[in-house]
């Protein structure tokens, strides 16, 4: 079909979308090409900013390998547990519905303030995990070692969206076909085999769709570590967006704070791209 | 084999049960809580382990200048940004999914898919990447600590959830129907609103919710670019956290600002379990 209306249809989404987000991204390469200070505004310094990031600040990159290992590991995790019970949900269980709804409720609440409320959970002294953990002799400083503290961020991440990976598995499972599934049934398949030779395999390309889309939520960690542990401590769960967020808007560093942000979207573009392909290539081989 | 199997399965399910209701309890015991029973150690079954008390609750209704946590008005702020921003990003979006549905656009290099991406990749942009240009943005022009300011960045948040969501669900609905309502002498326009719009009710319920949920939950851009004129309730929970507000308080302010979506949970499973989710990331 083709019409002239088709313009009137698309166009106020489309440039609504680009008029909020051209202007920042324009602004976003211009300051970070700019000292910034509230007297002067900005005043262009070439690639100094770009220099500085690239050869004297370690505490960026170790912010980002941090980044990447917090967010794959949680990502692994929520898609093994996220997996595991939408197959488990799947069919053939007693009070299927109020499992689903149950799994997915974590999905629905604040993250923040669900932080909040674990890190009472996780008090080293007045929480219920050390109460019990106490029992055997133990009393973890969940939120004041450097180790720990990643646990636990962890931990809450993995609360809060293995519903996420639960849901979009669950729908895949849903609307795979029955063909396969009877031909499994017809040949005797044992359920170990009818998983890893049809499930699974039949489940690959949301699978991929799945865990791209948690990687690139889960890139953006940082309101979670910011309630729980501030970044702390020291810098052990501080991340690339909460690094940026201090120099940016805390120590007001707004050029240099802008050429981390942009070299960061650069390396998540990229990162992301080439995670969708490997992925793409390991569990679509056969 | 079997046996095992249905052990683990349910031994498994009732473990993640427990770690998912695990903080739900531990806030709603705590809300009834007060001095002794917080300070001494956990504690855990009412009346058993200790008295319950109402002070955790009370605190919600009462007057800032009488010690209550002022929730209120962050509470409307936030289902005001929300609701509007989602609205506008469904309305929009929509007509734009509709039309990456079923016209084909051209220009240069850029087709439907490249639009419908340029869409959806907005949401791999990090948040601090437009905070920083957002702040100094809407500052210029006054609406930094404003709701306005707020549905503007939230708009960029949601639309492409609901392209994402709604691409794909008319994909579904056969092109039949807006081809039979053309050749009975509709306009594409009425073709879209009486014919199309109707049979996608479901579609719009789920891009809806999505849009509502990653609105509600959203943080760091209301912590951003909101100080003290407007507060989100994400914001002021966070705020009651780090000031010295008791655990019974912070857990039943905390209970009530989650509770409104866990609705949305009954909702999206009902959807789920008809078959309207499945294909939206194929």
């Amino acid at each position: 079909m083709n019409f002239k209306q088709k313009y009137v249809f698309l166009f106020p989404g489309l440039f609504v979308l680009i008029g909020i987000l051209i202007f920042p991204i324009i602004f976003v390469v211009r300051l970070s090409l700019s000292g910034w200070n509230s007297y002067n505004g900005l005043n262009f310094i070439g690639l100094e900013n770009y220099i500085r990031l690239f050869t004297d600040d370690p505490r960026f990159w170790e912010s980002f390998f941090r980044l990447s290992f917090l967010s794959v590991t949680t990502v692994i995790l929520q898609y093994v547990i996220g997996f595991a019970l939408a197959h488990m949900v799947w069919k053939d269980i007693k009070f299927q519905r109020f499992f689903r709804v149950l799994f997915l409720i974590p999905m629905m609440t604040t993250p923040v303030i669900m932080t909040v409320i674990w890190r009472t959970f996780f008090h080293e002294s007045l929480g219920p995990v050390n109460d019990i953990l106490s029992n055997f002799g133990m009393s973890p400083k969940w939120l004041t070692d450097p180790v720990l503290a990643k646990v636990t961020v962890i931990i809450v991440e993995v609360w809060q969206w293995t519903p996420f990976m639960f849901l979009l598995l669950l729908a895949g499972l849903l609307s795979l076909p029955k063909e396969p599934f009877l031909a499994a049934a017809i040949d005797g398949a044992s359920p170990v085999r009818k998983f890893l030779y049809v499930t699974f395999p039949l489940m690959a390309p949301i699978s991929i769709g799945a865990i791209i889309i948690r990687l690139i939520e889960a890139s953006k960690i940082m309101d979670t570590v910011y309630v729980l542990t501030s970044g702390g401590p020291g810098t052990s769960t501080e991340t690339s967006s909460f690094y940026i967020f201090i120099k940016g808007l805390r120590e007001f560093q707004m050029g240099y704070a802008a050429s981390m942000s942009f070299t960061y979207l650069i390396i998540m573009i990229i990162s992301l791209t080439v995670i969708a392909k490997v992925l793409t290539k390991l569990m679509l081989k056969d | 084999m079997g046996k095992l199997y249905k052990f683990l399965k349910y031994f498994f399910i009732t473990f993640w049960a427990v770690f998912v209701v695990a903080p739900f309890l531990w806030a709603l015991t705590t809300s009834f809580k007060d001095f002794n029973s917080v300070n001494g150690g956990a504690t855990y079954i009412p009346w058993v382990d200790f008295e319950p008390k109402l002070e955790g609750w009370r605190v919600l209704i009462k007057s800032p200048a009488n010690g209550g946590v002022d929730i209120i008005e962050p509470y409307f702020n936030s289902l005001f940004v929300t609701c509007t921003a989602s609205l506008i990003s469904i309305v929009l979006g929509t007509l734009s999914a509709y039309a990456l549905s079923r016209f084909t656009f051209k220009a240069g290099f850029v087709k439907n898919n490249d639009i419908t991406f340029f869409f959806i990749s907005q949401r791999i942009m990090p948040p601090i990447v437009l905070s920083i240009p957002f702040f100094l943005f809407l500052g210029a022009i006054n609406l930094l600590d404003s709701l306005i300011g707020l549905i503007v960045v939230y708009i960029v948040l949601l639309m492409p959830i609901a392209v994402w969501i709604m691409v794909d669900f008319f994909n579904k609905v056969p092109r039949e129907i807006d081809e039979t309502a053309l050749i009975d002498g509709c306009n594409p326009y009425q073709a879209f609103f009486k014919v199309v719009l109707p049979n996608s009710i479901p579609g719009l319920i789920v891009a809806g919710m999505f849009c509502i949920i990653f609105g509600w939950i959203d943080f760091f851009f209301a912590f951003i670019l909101t100080f003290t004129e407007v507060q989100l309730l994400p914001v002021k929970i966070v705020a009651l956290n780090s000031s010295i507000t008791p655990w019974w308080s912070l857990s039943a302010s905390a209970l009530v600002s989650v509770a409104p979506l866990i609705i949305v949970a009954f909702i999206v499973e009902r959807y789920l379990s008809k078959g309207n989710l499945s294909g939206a990331i194929k």
